[in-house]
């Protein structure tokens, strides 16, 4: 057990090399074991549970009513007694504010990106398993949509809709959607073509339990591995699109409508009108180390 | 190699009209007709009606899409409803300002990515490698428009030494090479680079890296050639790989700037792209989109066949 954690901790060391770590154990095994002995992926992970968990409890842990404006109290400081964050530009705490502001910002980030793995990773699949003509139509499609910077169509098909909550996340599926398609079908086609598949084929084992157990069983992990890196992606658009004016309306916010709205105070009040922009940073961050820790530890190469 | 650049201009060919078709269908993918915006709620419905006839919104969409396309190709996108000036002309000017900002973001994204992305790939494993990994990840995780908003404050409300908004000093929207506008680039530059200076660092760092554990590189040194000329020879592999994440890079900047655009109010294609949405004027929303995403089809081209041509391992 120990001589098992010192090589875990060892080789966790080099990122670039963790292949043979307790074999023993199974696959899950070591993937765990790896990821034990990576106290960044853990932090990341602690941090972004954290945030998680104050924005569904928003209603408990929030010192004060996010909507309730304090003419007096106007862009108090950082440090204010009883408002520890200060208060924006109609006397609202922050620290309130950015708990509730996570509800929204979160929903919006995580959500496109598990639309378009459900909807593009079938995609995916059915392309790279069928091939050939499906294979084709399906791609070519894909690859109109990769002809458009992302943060342009998202901003063009939010426009277009019109803002909102939900036609933001109709846009993010739609920009993250095309990628995801491409890995699912990169990674399924080489699966497809493997001698254990053929192998399956030639049994009475039916399409549907061909495309459950051997391809899902393989694509799976470097599919979701490739879209938990999105998700940092798409916090950073979706706040964007708030930014913008693209996403919740007043007086509910999200970090990026705050963001927006604080801009107005930076002379007054530099430090409150940037709080929002750290929560975006920080957010985004710890997803993206997170996804790069899992992909280490589940020793996936995309 | 001419087969290979003529398979790749006929591909461009259905992605273009795909890209015609997304453009045209923005229109109908929103709520209310174009119209909408510019007509009182209580006009009469023979107005409408001949509006609608003028703009040609009463035929079968098929034959409107064709139309529009007929016109986009000889550089007619209508006529912007708000400010009734020719989409072009609306465009031409932010264009050219997008670019500015675009190709200056890219150039001091590309200088710091290939410094620090070749340094971390030589000194691969080591402390600098790790500090150089650990900002490129810090690149690509901030959210750019934020970073510009703390650079606003940091300069030019603390320390009061560039300006925070606009693009010339003298508020003209025509870009002029003077000292003074040189200083309204400034801040805009360094938050659009910070993403093609993390993505570059990493691709930079990921091929040094790679290309100094082959064999050939052994070979080179143990026949006793200097480290400078064995690097030249790194270098040298590296560089189509590298230069084509860079013109991708250019793409996403010209495309990705309307929020840089929005924090500096940059007269750029970004504030045109928000003026439209927020004033529901389609045909700008649409021209705009249009040119920025055949900017980039044209651009992945270009980064395709230059790749090919410089690298003589990719099939053609």
């Amino acid at each position: 057990m120990t001589s098992t954690a010192t090589t875990a901790a060892v080789v966790a060391e080099d990122a670039e090399a963790p292949a043979f770590v307790a074999v023993r154990r199974g696959y899950w095994g070591a993937v765990f074991s790896r990821l034990r002995h990576d106290p960044a992926t853990i932090a990341c992970a602690v941090v972004v549970m954290l945030i998680l968990f104050a924005a569904v409890f928003a209603p408990l842990i929030a010192p004060y009513d996010p909507y309730k404006t304090n003419m007096l109290k106007r862009l108090a400081p950082v440090g204010t007694p009883g408002y520890i964050l200060g208060t924006d530009e109609l006397g609202r705490d922050m620290l309130t504010r950015l708990i509730y502001g996570g509800r929204v910002s979160l929903f919006t980030a995580i959500a496109p990106v598990f639309m378009a793995l459900l909807i593009g990773g079938a995609l995916g699949v059915v392309a790279g398993f069928v091939g050939g003509r499906v294979n084709m139509i399906i791609m070519r499609v894909m690859d109109v949509f990769y002809a458009f910077p992302s943060i342009l169509l998202a901003i063009a098909i939010s426009g277009a809709l019109g803002g909102g909550v939900l036609n933001a996340v109709i846009s993010l599926t739609l920009i993250f959607m095309p990628p995801i398609c491409r890995v699912a079908e990169t990674v399924t086609t080489q699966v497809r073509n493997l001698d254990f598949v053929a192998a399956a084929r030639a049994t009475p084992a039916s399409t549907f339990r061909i495309l459950r157990v051997h391809v899902l069983g393989n694509v799976l992990g470097p599919v979701l591995i490739y879209a938990s890196s999105l998700v940092s992606v798409s916090i950073i658009i979706a706040s964007g699109l708030s930014f913008l004016g693209l996403g919740v309306s007043p007086p509910e916010a999200d970090w990026g409508l705050m963001l927006n709205t604080l801009r107005q105070s930076i002379y007054v009040a530099p430090l409150n009108a940037a709080l929002p922009g750290v929560m975006i940073f920080i957010t985004g961050m710890c997803f993206n180390l997170m996804s790069d820790g899992l992909r280490t530890a589940m020793d996936v190469k995309l | 190699m001419l087969f290979y650049i003529l398979r790749r201009l006929i591909y461009v060919i259905p992605i273009a009209f795909g890209v015609t078709v997304v453009c045209f269908s923005l229109v109908y993918i929103g709520p209310g007709d174009p119209l909408s915006s510019i007509l009182p709620e209580d006009a009469p419905q023979e107005v409408v009606d001949r509006m609608k006839a003028e703009y040609g919104l009463d035929k079968p969409l098929p034959l409107q899409y064709v139309v529009w396309l007929g016109k986009a190709l000889i550089g007619d996108f209508g006529t912007s409803i708000v400010t009734g000036r020719p989409v072009l002309v609306e465009l031409g000017p932010s264009l050219v300002n997008s670019l500015i900002l675009a190709v200056g973001g890219a150039m001091l994204g590309f200088l710091v990515g290939v410094v620090l992305g070749g340094l971390a790939g030589y000194y691969h494993g080591r402390p600098a490698d790790r500090m150089f990994t650990a900002l490129a990840i810090t690149g690509v995780s901030v959210p750019h428009y934020w970073l510009a908003i703390v650079l606003v404050i940091i300069f030019s409300v603390e320390l009061a030494i560039l300006p925070s908004l606009g693009m010339t000093a003298s508020g003209s929207t025509e870009f002029t090479f003077s000292a003074e506008n040189l200083r309204h680039l400034v801040l805009p530059v360094i938050a659009l680079s910070v993403i093609p200076a993390g993505i570059v660092t990493r691709t930079v760092r990921g091929a040094v890296a790679e290309l100094l554990n082959m064999d050939f590189v052994e070979a080179l040194r143990s026949k006793g050639l200097s480290e400078v000329k064995v690097l030249n020879h790194v270098a040298k592999n590296a560089a189509p790989q590298v230069l084509a994440v860079m013109g991708l890079q250019l793409g996403y900047l010209l495309g990705g700037s309307i929020l840089i655009e929005t924090v500096f109010a940059w007269p750029g294609t970004g504030l045109l792209l928000n003026n439209a949405i927020f004033s529901r004027d389609i045909p700008l929303l649409q021209g705009t989109i249009l040119a920025l995403a055949m900017i980039f089809v044209t651009l992945n081209l270009v980064v395709d066949i230059a790749q090919a041509t410089l690298d003589p391992r990719i099939k053609r």
